[in-house]
């Protein structure tokens, strides 16, 4: 689209138009085996999800490496930060609902507390996990994970951005909460995209509006924004991938570029994305925003599409958003 | 074996680190007296006698290793590492004072020795299960020791580390039970009884030993026995005293979380040093 200004090079310069589905988990297991494969100090941790969560690629090729713990997912977390203590890089992974909210003190003082190196990898975040409801969602885990020090917390926005996170995170020394999903996601990035934890990145560029998103929300944020152009407004939209730390630089700029900003998150609108922008602009640069996500409640069952609806996490939706930032700015 | 002579160390070193455990809890106005004082024995014939470890070089390779996951009793943990050389014993009391490396709990981030974060209970055994899987891995002939409270054992992540342990037969860990009796709020039987503890631990598939813990060359002899056991991980049940050593402690539920005050610690020291 004409109308759009794709950042050149890394973004696919057809992404809406032909949006190549993708699963964030298969990105992470076939890059679990690639780590696995360089260096023997990788290992993996599971709680009988590891087919859902895609561990399984890395059982199957380093039996020996791999441990499935069984339904247990606090003492997966702890015997995580022992492999940490004894020199290994281990991968925690199940679904983020169970990774974040089962066993969050766990992660809070075996891990983050004692600075080890574990990286938990949870699948099945937000509400895109769909027919199994509630229980089985999470809109919570951005907010519960964020607010531990010292905790890096990774949001991938598709399977590119998935496997060179979970290459970054390899690299970094320290924890690493990385949430993934069950649906598959539209592939925005090209394979020159770099991934850097902390950095945001542009992925189209305007001047009316700042559009800070993460995860499936960054796609619908680009198809916001080519309905935007027909109607006059350009927007600035940001991948914020890296939730924390924050890359606050960046969202002061496009801030006091735009005026006005909306931020879209498949979260909760408490203590996420949202929570995060808005604390950094509030003291360093405030203007209107507006925030998309789920209103303050639980999930429900239902398919992915037709829940991205109720929950009003659709394209129109980051539309009307930044229809109301624009208006408050005037 | 240790000799007549090792033995008769031991109980010397251990009584000097009961003192240090009552002055430096008596300077710093608060922390847990009760179930310091009853794992004294567990913690100096482990850092005297059982144990390899480098106090110069708290992280060598070759080390084995010791998780205190009853993270209270933080006195006996930092009086026992100043004694091993980890830092100097003027350090000691500056325990719980704001800036001072020794917090409330023990903080691998803050002191030399302390390999994990404890103090929110129920997390250790966990931890020493993933630093024994990792010895494992890394071939390395290293052991992996961890101190809970019987209290403790009502964490339900003490049984799911348990049966993981025993799943992955994990033979370089050994679990050590302060088998005191008592928490805070009254006798552990009373406020939820775990007994039969020894079963529990057997039928999760562990090695299960029952000995004095306050009888050195008991718990050493354990801990050899502990090495030999092969296929799945130890557990040695100490059948100890809460705040062994002061008579007026002894076996008081309110001793659990109280220091000594000015007179408590004369009459004390006065009994320990005869
Ligand atoms: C998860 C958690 N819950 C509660 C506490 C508060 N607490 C500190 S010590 C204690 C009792 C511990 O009893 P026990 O394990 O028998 O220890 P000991 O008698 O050896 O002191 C409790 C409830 C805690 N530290 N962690
Ligand atoms: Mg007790």
């Amino acid at each position: 689209m004409s109308s759009l200004k794709l950042t050149p090079r890394i973004v696919r310069g057809d992404c809406l138009e032909k949006p190549d589905p993708k699963a964030l988990r298969d990105a992470y297991g076939s890059t679990l085996v690639k780590l696995g494969e360089k260096d023997r100090n990788v290992v993996a941790l599971d709680a009988d999800l590891s087919s859902s969560t895609r561990t399984s690629m890395f059982a199957a090729k380093f039996p020996d490496r791999f441990f499935n713990m069984g339904l247990a997912e606090q003492n997966m977390m702890g015997t995580a930060a022992g492999l940490a203590k004894g020199g290994k890089i281990p991968f925690a992974s199940t679904f983020a609902i169970f990774a974040s909210g089962r066993a969050w003190e766990q992660i809070r003082q075996s891990i983050a507390y004692s600075r080890l190196n574990v990286k938990i990898v949870a699948t099945h975040g937000g509400i895109t996990v769909g027919e199994d409801g509630p229980s089985h969602q999470t809109v919570e885990d951005l907010a519960i994970m964020r607010v531990i020090p010292g905790m890096t917390l990774i949001v991938p926005a598709d399977a590119v951005e998935t496997g060179k996170a979970v290459e970054a995170a390899y690299r970094l020394q320290g924890p690493v909460f990385m949430r993934l999903t069950r649906a598959k996601f539209p592939t925005v990035f090209t394979d020159d995209y770099e991934f850097q934890i902390g950095k945001g990145t542009v992925v189209n560029e305007g001047e009316d509006l700042a559009i800070f998103a993460c995860g499936l929300m960054v796609y619908h944020s680009l198809q916001a924004a080519r309905i935007l152009a027909e109607k006059g407004i350009s927007a600035r939209v940001v991948n914020i991938s890296t939730l924390k730390p924050l890359d606050k630089d960046l969202i002061v700029e496009s801030a006091k570029k735009t005026r006005a900003v909306v931020t879209a998150e498949e979260h909760s609108i408490i203590g996420g994305l949202g929570g995060a922008v808005t604390e950094v602009l509030s003291a360093a640069f405030p203007v209107p925003v507006e925030m998309v996500g789920v209103k303050d409640s639980f999930g429900t069952s239902g398919k992915a599409e037709e829940l991205l609806k109720y929950f009003q996490l659709e394209p129109g939706d980051i539309v009307n958003a930044g229809l109301r930032a624009v208006e408050r700015k005037k | 074996m240790a000799t007549p002579a090792q033995i008769e160390n031991l109980r010397k070193t251990a009584t000097g680190i009961r003192i240090n455990i009552l002055k430096m809890l008596n300077t710093s106005g608060s922390g847990h007296t009760g179930g310091s004082l009853s794992a004294v024995e567990i913690l100096t014939s482990l850092f005297f006698s059982e144990m390899k470890y480098r106090a110069n070089d708290p992280g060598w390779e070759g080390r084995d290793h010791f998780v205190l996951s009853k993270g209270h009793a933080a006195p006996v943990l930092y009086a026992t590492l100043a004694q091993a050389g980890f830092f100097a014993a003027d350090e000691l009391s500056s325990l719980r004072r704001l800036g001072c490396s020794l917090q409330g709990h023990p903080s691998c981030v803050c002191t030399p020795g302390v390999e994990v974060s404890t103090g929110s209970l129920g997390q250790g055994l966990s931890m020493a299960l993933g630093l024994a899987l990792a010895v494992r891995l890394d071939q390395k002939p290293s052991r992996v020791y961890v101190l809970c409270g019987d209290g403790e054992m009502q964490e339900g992540q003490i049984w799911e580390a348990a049966m993981a342990a025993a799943h992955f037969r994990v033979d370089n860990l050994c679990a050590i039970v302060d088998n005191n009796g008592l928490q805070i709020d009254g006798p552990v039987a009373k406020v939820m009884g775990i007994e039969p503890l020894w079963k529990k631990w057997e039928d999760f598939g562990w090695g299960v030993q029952r000995i004095d813990g306050h009888n050195p060359e008991e718990i050493l002899d354990a801990f050899a026995t502990a090495r030999q056991i092969r296929g799945r991980p130890a557990v040695i049940i100490a059948k100890t005293v809460k705040g062994k050593g002061v008579s007026f402690f002894e076996n008081k539920v309110e001793y659990h979380g109280v220091a000594p005050s000015a007179d408590e610690l004369k009459r004390a020291l006065k009994e320990l040093e005869g």
